[in-house]
């Protein structure tokens, strides 16, 4: 193509606003320095074959590094520890493959004709003949099939057709129990968390003296009867039953009336689910008192009812009433009074902890 | 019985009866009342007075002169010789400037002058005391041991120190350090006593055997050899930085060679 026939394509008016600026059409073609220079050509070439030609002694050393170099061997180079055999295999097969790829560009910018050409497109569309016996095929199909005369014949098709679905849909039962107010509270809204259970360290399961937690102290907990459940039940409530229970001062911080006996002598127990999106949390600092997400940077204030005091959740940590049993160890009073963990479509945060609540 | 009646009715019978009676009382007391000093204490009481008088010129100026606090520093009463011992032997204190952390420095106290405060600020209030090498020795642990030291870090210690115990950023300028080469002597001490932002985890919720467990975990992962670079083991942050700048920028170099016109002869 010559630089005339690109330039004469817009020459229709059409053409004008569809291309406001002319077709520069092809550059100039300017020789290389391989193009003119024999020297320079040969000198190119032999780089070429020079780059092509490492790549078997690479692979060569990739095969007798993999048998020759200690599996386990080590070494200290720039203050870094290498394992020797992964790192030569990495070197010498990731060198061979990058090299096979730089000697072909090498070669096609140097040495394989750079003359640029272009190739006009074929027309998309098919020509008006084909298009007209296309529609007299269909035509003749929707006759010879008698539709236009029998409607019911595609009226019932679709009908059976529609019902297929049905059947189909039905089966989605499956996916997970109705997301019924009756059901969300058997399911994500309750705990086993209760009356009288044991708080315990998580972990090493031991239950929590009241008299033994101390002021900066904070322990990761779990009900003692979480171990009762197994398998898919236990996973399920691990999900929704941690808590962090740490111990502050309770003349520095704010406890509303409403939560005076919830707490053992300034020992508190939140939930360690984010209210955000359900991150476990216990990045605590005890000086400040705030508890921070490391997902989000969500941060709640233990000291004042966990409440969010910067960061993407929306609701307070839930706080879980404490006591102590005969024996002087931290249990629950009941379960979490809100549901635990992040917000979903149905929930009703009405009865949420809010800053500055009674 | 008569005897001496007469005289008691003498002008000095009371006055010398008197006299008579706070004799007999001094004298009782002093033959029933305990010994005033033991002998053997006397060396523990020139070790927190020396302790006291390196305390007054050292850590007074912030903690007060008797360790009660200022605005500048915390009270010291109660925090235990365990505190003293972490925050000096690892010369968090006293701090070279004020800042949102007291960062660990070379030490510059002998270990017997740190001990000396250590006695003297324990004696201010109890708190828990330097430990035996014993109430940490992870010598001994078995693999199930130290599987369950990894589950207790997991659970307590991750959510600051990092999984691979590389430490992580707190907000305003505080962070928990790297765990990688500190004295299990150190990782008792800040557990018990809760430095700075940590909070405590004392013996009712996770005894001695379970901090032996935490730090022969530690003392593991420190001997597993890490390949390459390790980027600070800071999890996608440092990675992600890595892959994009070397790995996309490099690939962009490449695209641009492939594309660009040549040198040409004219």
């Amino acid at each position: 193509m010559t630089p005339e026939h690109s330039t004469s394509l817009a020459t229709t008016e059409d053409d004008a606003l569809l291309h406001p600026i002319p077709n520069p059409g092809i550059e100039h073609h300017a020789e290389r320095y391989t193009d003119v220079d024999a020297k320079a050509a040969d000198r190119a070439y032999k780089q070429v074959v020079g780059i092509f030609g490492l790549v078997p002694l690479l692979a060569i050393a990739f095969v007798v590094i993999y048998f020759a170099v200690p599996r386990h061997a080590t070494a200290n180079l720039l203050g870094v520890n290498w394992h020797v055999h992964t790192t030569l295999l990495g070197l010498t097969g990731g060198l061979a493959v990058l090299l096979i790829g730089v000697g072909a560009i090498h070669w096609s910018r140097q040495l394989m004709n750079d003359t640029e050409i272009a190739e006009d497109r074929h027309a998309a569309a098919s020509t008006d003949e084909e298009r007209a016996g296309f529609v007299d095929v269909v035509n003749q199909g929707i006759r010879d099939a008698g539709v236009s005369r029998r409607k019911m014949i595609v009226a019932s098709l679709g009908g059976a057709l529609g019902i297929v679905a049905v059947p189909a849909i039905v089966t989605l039962a499956d996916i997970g129990p109705y997301p019924t107010a009756a059901n969300r509270r058997e399911t994500i809204e309750k705990t086993v968390w209760a009356d009288g259970v044991r708080v315990v360290n998580d972990a090493n399961r031991l239950p929590l003296k009241a008299s033994d937690i101390e002021i900066g102290q904070l322990v990761n907990a779990e009900p003692e009867n979480l171990w009762d459940l197994h398998g898919k039940d236990y996973m399920n409530m691990k999900s929704k039953t941690p808590l962090v229970v740490v111990r502050m001062d309770p003349n520095t911080i704010k406890i509303p009336e409403s939560r005076k006996d919830w707490h053992v002598g300034g020992i508190l127990a939140y939930s360690k689910i984010c209210t955000h999106v359900g991150c476990p949390i216990s990045l605590w600092e005890q000086q400040t008192h705030h508890l921070l997400c490391p997902c989000h940077q969500s941060t709640f204030d233990l000291g004042n009812s966990g409440v969010v005091v910067f960061g993407p959740a929306a609701r307070a940590l839930p706080q879980l009433p404490l006591k102590v049993d005969a024996e002087g160890y931290l249990v629950a009073q009941s379960d979490f009074t809100v549901p635990v963990g992040p917000s979903y479509f149905e929930r009703d945060s009405r009865n949420d902890y809010k800053d500055g609540d009674e | 019985m008569r005897l001496g009646s007469s005289r008691r009715r003498h002008r000095a019978a009371r006055p010398l009866s008197l006299v008579l009676a706070l004799f007999l009382m001094g004298a009782l007391y002093a033959a029933l009342s305990p010994a005033t000093q033991v002998a053997a204490d006397t060396g523990m009481s020139a070790q927190v007075a020396e302790g006291k008088a390196l305390f007054q010129v050292t850590c007074s100026s912030c903690h007060g002169l008797n360790g009660e606090g200022t605005t500048q520093g915390p009270s010291l009463v109660g925090v235990g010789a365990a505190a003293v011992e972490f925050q000096m032997a690892t010369n968090r204190m006293p701090m070279a400037k004020p800042g949102a952390q007291a960062p660990r420095k070379v030490v510059q106290y002998t270990a017997e002058e740190i001990n000396n405060i250590a006695r003297y600020v324990h004696t201010l209030g109890p708190g828990p005391d330097i430990p035996n090498s014993s109430a940490y020795d992870y010598s001994a642990l078995t693999d199930e041991d130290i599987a369950k030291g990894g589950e207790l870090f997991r659970t307590n210690c991750s959510a600051c120190h990092q999984a691979a115990a590389n430490g992580g950023a707190l907000p305003n300028g505080k962070y928990a350090p790297a765990l990688h080469g500190v004295e299990p002597l150190h990782i008792y001490e800040a557990m018990r006593t809760g430095p700075q932002q940590m909070p405590v985890f004392s013996a009712g919720a996770i005894p001695d055997e379970d901090v032996a467990a935490i730090i022969g975990y530690l003392k593991g992962i420190e001997e597993q050899p890490s390949s390459g670079f390790s980027l600070g083991g800071l999890g996608p942050v440092t990675e992600g930085f890595a892959g994009w700048v070397i790995g996309i920028g490099g690939l962009c170099l490449i695209a641009t060679w492939i594309a660009s016109t040549g040198a040409r002869a004219k």
